[in-house]
């Protein structure tokens, strides 16, 4: 999965700037760095009188300004470089789609808004966005400060409580990105990443469409089972799954969970072992994280996995 | 002991010797390790100390490394990994980074001045035991599984007691106390000595660098200092009394902290990294034979840097999102802070030119910064930008380029400067071959344990994490970081054996071993207690290269009292004489005091009111005025003091 979550590895138009613009600086540096050194070593190494005279050589002193006269003008052209970069990414054109990003001790709640009520769903530690266009994300923390960062497509933000911050971000190629905490958060700052998956547009469309259907309606013995366990234990305190009576909303959202690509911000991948694991020891899979122990009688876990896994 | 061959001694200068170090003798009896005011002696074990916390901090660093050499280890707990880099930034920073600048300007300040103390010895008493103590007490709370965790940088919310109940960010808190009270009283004692208490002759401008650069940082600290015992006192407030100075819920702003605490945080990294510019400046001096080209530029630099290091403290919070004509005000400044760093490395590769290099450990130290502080240089310049700044910011990078400035750009001078400077410490010389070899061991360590971290940085590897998935790619270049600190922890462990053993093995120095120029390698080695027996009267820089066995002295300064001379701030005129006090216990009676209180305040806001009484009855004592007679303060020989002449010296 190399390059995913990469810098260098640019998917969007602001990260391909930056990409760049890193680029400029770091040749620039690599330049400086073995000029300066060369100088250094020649002065080391070069062939001397036999005995130095005190004075000033004035060869020596108009290099020294010379030297000193490249390092103001390469630090100017670093800044324009800069500061032209920063007034590229910043041109991103207003976005038409909005999404709300909350960090959370340690995972990431997504919100997509619409202004009717009933259009607007929410998912957890996954942002589904079209290619190439503008999506401004509005990013807000309720606890402590964490900070977006997916370094494919756009540097970092941070989301700072009692503020509101937004980012615009535009995925030009298709594919998916993984982003992570980038402002130490607490206990679980490691365990705190994200999926964007960046799609084409029709794609998107019917992802949206699936994505406020209610939840999946039991179909097998089995998941009616699960259901029930899940509802009768202290999981709908915290959790949500739309078309059932669990509107918890301290914790992901667990609609179309199955749909996800992993569990606990991108801690385990989504898969019925972990997910099993997950359930009984939260704790010991990601320690401090607020998911409580779950006290299930055997032959609960089998079911209650099942349904979960149902909710696609 | 002899003190008649040194370069300003008169004849019959013994007598004097044996005399003056009567007078200034340290305490003595069961308790003088409390009562100690001599600058040697408080010098070294400030230096000794800082080290020891340093030795620690080294571990924790060693420590974090072995938990991240691969994927979802479980050496450490998250619990203790977030301990552990808290108290690792912590120590380098609070207990070892400033303290240790600060206590080698302790010892050699008045050696390079050519005086005979340091101002204020009492109040570099209580300095050293408030260091002492804050070092202490978070160490302490670590074995109680107490201490921080929530980053060197503490930012609330994280740190307010919603989210860290308990009292670990408390710890912090006080630690700030008592480590920047101590900073900040070393660094009054070091603008009044090096400002009054010159070598008459010494003028402003012919003050040596690494004194420039002590005087520069001191002023600093001074300015910048203040911010973060404001920022840990508002803090506390939110903490132990329930304030809401930094809770958004109620009004408080979590950015006002960011705002104080990185406009002490950016200024501290000049204070660390200035006096090592210093220390270059003396051992390229000394081993290139000649002085540095460009005295003023280099001068000039030393304070551009003081100024201009107040004025990038934002290029820390470009992430909270700012407006852009801001942006660009802090970029332009943190990239202009790289015109007079440049300007001082090419003066002295300049030196270095037209010098004749001696491959001395000391020198080669130096060179090592070369190679790795111009590396974090540029990667500073890279941080400067915003647009990448964004990329980089919180990431194995910035750790990448921070050790790049902080060990490459104050660590290796100052091993350098410690061990041109030992003789003058132990009188004895450490050992070459050994020296050597803890530097190559020391640089290739480092290279392997930080070089690999740009590169983590830039595939998305944040800070502050204390693990990451097999999937991430990120297990290889973290393994070989977590090597690669092997070795540079084998590095500074030669580079401590060669410290220790060399005291009492080590071949003995002389005076001057390096043939130095300025005025420290006119004293014995180590300096008598009282330093120079006539203060020498300097007329340019590096006194002791410009013949100075016929250079005017100064005499009439008091044997029998501890009598100083205080010169005019410029043109280091004579001006009056100052009489030192004697021993005395109350600067740590004050500093148990003080300390106290702090350590109380963890629990209860009435600590303030219980312990300042206490506290104040110790300055109290302290500053009580005694018979002048029963501390010495009158001298009893009256002769007005004057410059003399070799030439017209009584015989």
């Amino acid at each position: 999965m190399s390059g995913i979550q990469s810098a260098l590895h640019p998917a969007g138009v602001q990260a391909e700037h930056i990409a760049r613009l890193w680029d400029v600086f770091l040749w620039v540096s690599v330049v400086v760095y073995v000029v300066v050194l060369a100088f250094l070593a020649a002065a080391l190494l070069r062939r001397r009188p036999e005995i130095v005279p005190n004075a000033v050589d004035p060869r020596v002193r108009s290099a020294v300004s010379i030297a000193a006269s490249i390092t103001v003008l390469t630090l100017l052209g670093l800044i324009t470089a800069s500061v032209f970069t920063s007034r590229s990414i910043a041109s991103v054109p207003e976005a038409a789609l909005q999404v709300g990003v909350y960090g959370r001790q340690w995972w990431w709640q997504v919100e997509y808004d619409d202004r009717d009520k009933s259009k607007r769903f929410s998912t957890a530690n996954e942002l589904t966005i079209p290619v190439g266009v503008p999506v401004t994300l509005h990013l807000q923390s309720s606890d402590v400060i964490h900070s977006f960062w997916v370094p494919n497509l756009h540097g970092k933000r941070d989301l700072i409580p009692g503020k509101r911050t937004t980012l615009t971000i535009r995925a030009d190629k298709p594919g998916v990105y993984r982003g992570q905490c980038a402002e130490f958060c607490g206990y679980q700052h490691a365990k705190m990443a994200l999926w964007v998956n960046a799609v084409p547009a029709v794609e998107y469309a019917q992802w949206v469409e699936s994505s406020r259907r209610p939840s999946k309606v039991p179909s097998t013995p089995q998941e009616r089972k699960g259901q029930q366990i899940f509802m009768s234990s202290p999981c709908p305190l915290c959790h949500t799954i739309q078309g059932t009576d669990a509107n918890g909303k301290t914790a992901p959202d667990l609609t179309h969970f199955a749909s996800r690509r992993s569990i606990a911000a991108g801690t385990l991948p989504n898969r019925r072992g972990f997910l099993a694991g997950w359930i009984l020891d939260s704790q010991h899979v990601k320690p401090g994280n607020f998911m409580p122990p779950m006290v299930l009688e055997q032959g609960e876990v089998e079911p209650l996995v099942t349904y979960l896994e149902s909710l696609r | 002991m002899s003190v008649e061959h040194l370069p300003y001694a008169l004849p019959g200068d013994d007598a004097l010797h044996a005399q003056l170090e009567k007078t200034w003798s340290p305490a003595k009896g069961p308790f003088r390790w409390f009562m100690q005011i001599d600058h040697h002696i408080l010098g070294k074990r400030f230096i000794i100390t800082a080290f020891v916390w340093f030795a620690l901090g080294g571990i924790l660093a060693a420590l974090m490394r072995f938990q991240l050499a691969r994927p979802e280890n479980t050496l450490l707990s998250n619990d203790q990994y977030n301990q552990i880099f808290t108290l690792h930034g912590v120590t380098m920073m609070f207990l070892f980074a400033v303290p240790v600048m600060e206590a080698v300007a302790i010892y050699m300040i008045p050696l390079m001045t050519g005086t005979r103390a340091l101002a204020f010895p009492r109040l570099t008493a209580y300095s050293y035991y408030m260091f002492l103590f804050g070092g202490i007490m978070i160490y302490v709370a670590f074995f109680l599984n107490m201490a921080p965790d929530t980053g060197w940088f503490t930012y609330p919310p994280l740190a307010s007691p919603e989210f860290a109940p308990g009292k670990r960010v408390d710890v912090w808190a006080q630690l700030v106390n008592f480590t920047e009270i101590s900073a900040i009283a070393v660094a009054l004692e070091v603008i009044v000595a090096v400002l009054k208490q010159r070598a008459p002759g010494m003028s402003i401008n012919r003050l040596p660098l690494y004194v420039w650069s002590m005087l520069v940082t001191s002023f600093m600290i001074v300015f910048a200092m203040p911010a973060v015992m404001l920022a840990s006192s508002y803090l506390a407030l939110d903490r132990l009394v329930g304030t809401h100075l930094f809770n958004p819920v109620e009004g408080g702003d979590p950015l006002l902290w960011q705002h104080l605490f990185w406009f002490f945080g950016h200024p501290e990294v000049y204070i660390i990294f200035l006096p090592a510019l210093g220390m270059i400046s003396s051992i390229i001096t000394a081993f290139c034979r000649r002085q540095v080209f460009g005295y003023t530029a280099m001068v000039l630099s030393q304070v551009a840097t003081g100024f201009i290091g107040f004025g990038l403290w934002v290029h820390h919070m470009f992430a909270t999102g700012l407006p852009q004509s801001g942006e660009s005000f802090f970029t332009a400044a943190s990239m202009m802070i790289a015109i007079p760093t440049g300007v001082q490395i090419f003066c002295w590769i300049a030196t270095i030119w037209m010098g004749r290099p001696v491959y001395k450990p000391p020198l080669v130290f130096v060179l090592g910064f070369f190679a790795i502080f111009i590396a974090g240089g540029l990667s500073g310049v890279m941080l400067a930008s915003v647009p990448i700044d964004l990329q980089v910011h919180d990431t194995m990078f910035v750790v990448a380029h921070l050790h790049y400035v902080l060990i490459g750009g104050a660590v290796f001078p100052l091993l350098g400067a410690l061990y041109y400077w030992y003789p003058k410490f132990t009188g004895r010389l450490m050992n070459d071959k050994l020296g050597h070899l803890s530097f190559w061991l020391a640089f290739i360590g480092f290279n392997l344990t930080f070089f690999p971290l740009h590169k983590l940085g830039l595939i998305g590897m944040p800070r502050r994490v204390y693990t990451y998935l097999e999937d991430t790619g990120w297990g290889p270049l973290n393994l070989m970081a977590s090597i690669g600190v092997v070795i540079l922890g084998l590095g500074m462990l030669a580079y401590f054996v060669n410290a220790l053993v060399s005291a009492k093995k080590g071949a003995v120095a002389t005076a001057d071993p390096w043939n130095g120029g300025t005025l420290e390698w006119a004293t014995l080695s180590p300096p008598a207690h009282y330093n120079f027996v006539h203060m020498p009267v300097v007329s340019g820089h590096e006194p002791l290269w410009h013949a100075p066995e016929h250079a005017p002295v100064v005499t009439g300064l008091s044997t029998t009292a501890k009598e100083v001379l205080v010169t005019r701030t410029f043109d280091a005129e004579p001006d009056h004489r100052y009489v030192y006090p004697a021993p005395t216990p109350w600067p740590f009676l004050a500093a148990v005091a003080t300390g106290g209180m702090f350590v109380a305040l963890l629990f209860s806001p009435w600590a303030l009111v219980i312990g300042l009484p206490i506290a104040s009855a110790c300055v109290i004592a302290w500053f009580w005025p005694s018979s002048p007679q029963k501390e010495g303060k009158v001298p009893k020989e009256d002769a007005s003091p004057g410059i003399v002449r070799k030439s017209e010296a009584p015989a």
